[in-house]
């Protein structure tokens, strides 16, 4: 590897998944050397700490609950003449922290309807970390989600999950 | 399936009102009830349902056989069906059910295969081994019932295509070829293994079943 060459190489480092109680039922290092190694036990606080964080910021965002209140009172004063207003009045799940960087490398959070957050540390460079956020969650859905053997809420050991997830990983580290 | 019942009883009923057969032959029987463009379903819904199954035989079994065995007598009636189905289907000249040994394990590769997963077999083998004549190897690379499963280190043992494993028996059952059918994990779990699902179904036949062929062999 060159000198000044891992300023521009792209790599994808880390994944956590954190359920929707603060604990940390995944974690998975990609690529050696990106983020200092933590202990199991640190993960494990870091995993809680973060629910905690993200259930503040999600509470202290108030712009759209603002706006959907608003929605919701104008539905009212209408008299609910229109039945397609309760399917506006809904509100969306408040969102909280999404993105988090530093220096050395930048945390996307995505936060699923259920309250499952998936943590992909990533290079600061890195692009279409969206992208690749969605496969993660697809191959979640499909490869933990739809195998008889996983019981929610609970550590994920899915071998075909791993194995999955390695390659296409592998895929985009190695672009 | 004419050779099943007796014939006349068909025919006088036909007269009668409420059973009508249309003029081109076509059953309801011939076509598959979903009519769409390439009449598939949804892998998703299917891979949910196949999960619930096994939830459902794992919580009222003891042990990894018995597990086998439950999600086996689930895909048994099946095969018998299927047999009947696919046959009934076939044009009328070829609707003859399968005589001996190779016919009927080609039949499966082929037909029974492409029925439920839109693909042949991968491999169909002999048991090399002298002292189990009787054995039989259907080899699928990637069996569609295990596409999303991954069976924990502690019960390694298992191959939830121990219900696919059932339909064949309930194929060879059908067709008068007693069989035991299991499933068995083949593929390797190191890292680039091409195929790490690799699943042979052993197919071994009831000694009469190999009588029989011995006497047709000769004659």
């Amino acid at each position: 590897m060159g000198h000044g060459y891992e300023f521009v190489v792209m790599t994808v480092f880390a994944l956590i998944i954190i359920n929707k109680a603060g604990g940390l039922i995944y974690n998975r290092t990609f690529h050696e050397g990106g983020l200092n190694k933590v202990s199991t036990n640190d993960l494990l606080v870091l995993a809680g700490t973060f629910h905690g964080v993200h259930a503040i910021t999600a509470r202290i965002n108030p712009l759209r609950h603002l706006s959907n209140n608003a929605n919701a009172a104008a539905g009212n004063r209408s008299s609910s003449s229109s039945g397609s207003l309760g399917l506006q009045a809904r509100p969306d799940p408040p969102a909280g922290l999404e993105v988090l960087e530093t220096e050395n490398f930048r945390m996307q959070c995505f936060c699923t309807l259920t309250g499952t957050k998936f943590l992909l540390f990533t290079d600061t460079a890195q692009a279409n970390v969206d992208v690749t956020m969605r496969r993660v969650y697809d191959m979640y859905a499909d490869y933990v989600m739809k195998n008889p053997f996983y019981q929610l809420e609970m550590p994920i050991r899915c071998d075909m999950f791993d194995r999955k997830l390695s390659s296409y990983i592998r895929e985009i580290n190695n672009r | 399936m004419s050779h099943l019942g007796p014939g006349s009883k068909l025919a006088s009923s036909k007269e009668q009102a409420g059973l009508r057969y249309p003029s081109n032959g076509k059953t309801i029987y011939h076509r598959p009830l979903n009519r769409s463009k390439t009449a598939e379903l949804s892998q998703a819904a299917f891979a949910y349902l196949f999960s619930e199954m096994v939830s459902y035989a794992q919580k009222r079994s003891t042990g990894i056989q018995e597990l086998e065995k439950r999600l086996n007598e689930q895909g048994h009636p099946i095969g018998l069906k299927l047999l009947d189905l696919l046959l009934i289907r076939e044009p009328a000249r070829s609707q003859n059910r399968p005589l001996n040994i190779i016919a009927l394990l080609h039949f499966i590769k082929i037909n029974v295969w492409t029925h439920l997963f839109g693909r042949q077999a991968d491999r169909l083998e002999k048991s090399s081994n002298p002292d189990t004549p009787d054995e039989y190897m259907i080899i699928d690379n990637e069996p569609l019932v295990n596409a999303y499963i991954s069976v924990p280190r502690e019960m390694n043992q298992l191959n939830c295509a121990a219900y696919v494993a059932g339909i064949i028996e309930g194929v060879c059952d059908g067709a008068m070829f007693p069989a035991r059918v299991t499933a068995h994990t083949v593929g390797g779990k190191e890292e680039g293994e091409m195929w790490p699902g690799k699943t042979v179904f052993l197919v071994k036949f009831q000694p009469e079943v190999l009588e029989r062929e011995a006497l047709l062999g000769k004659g």
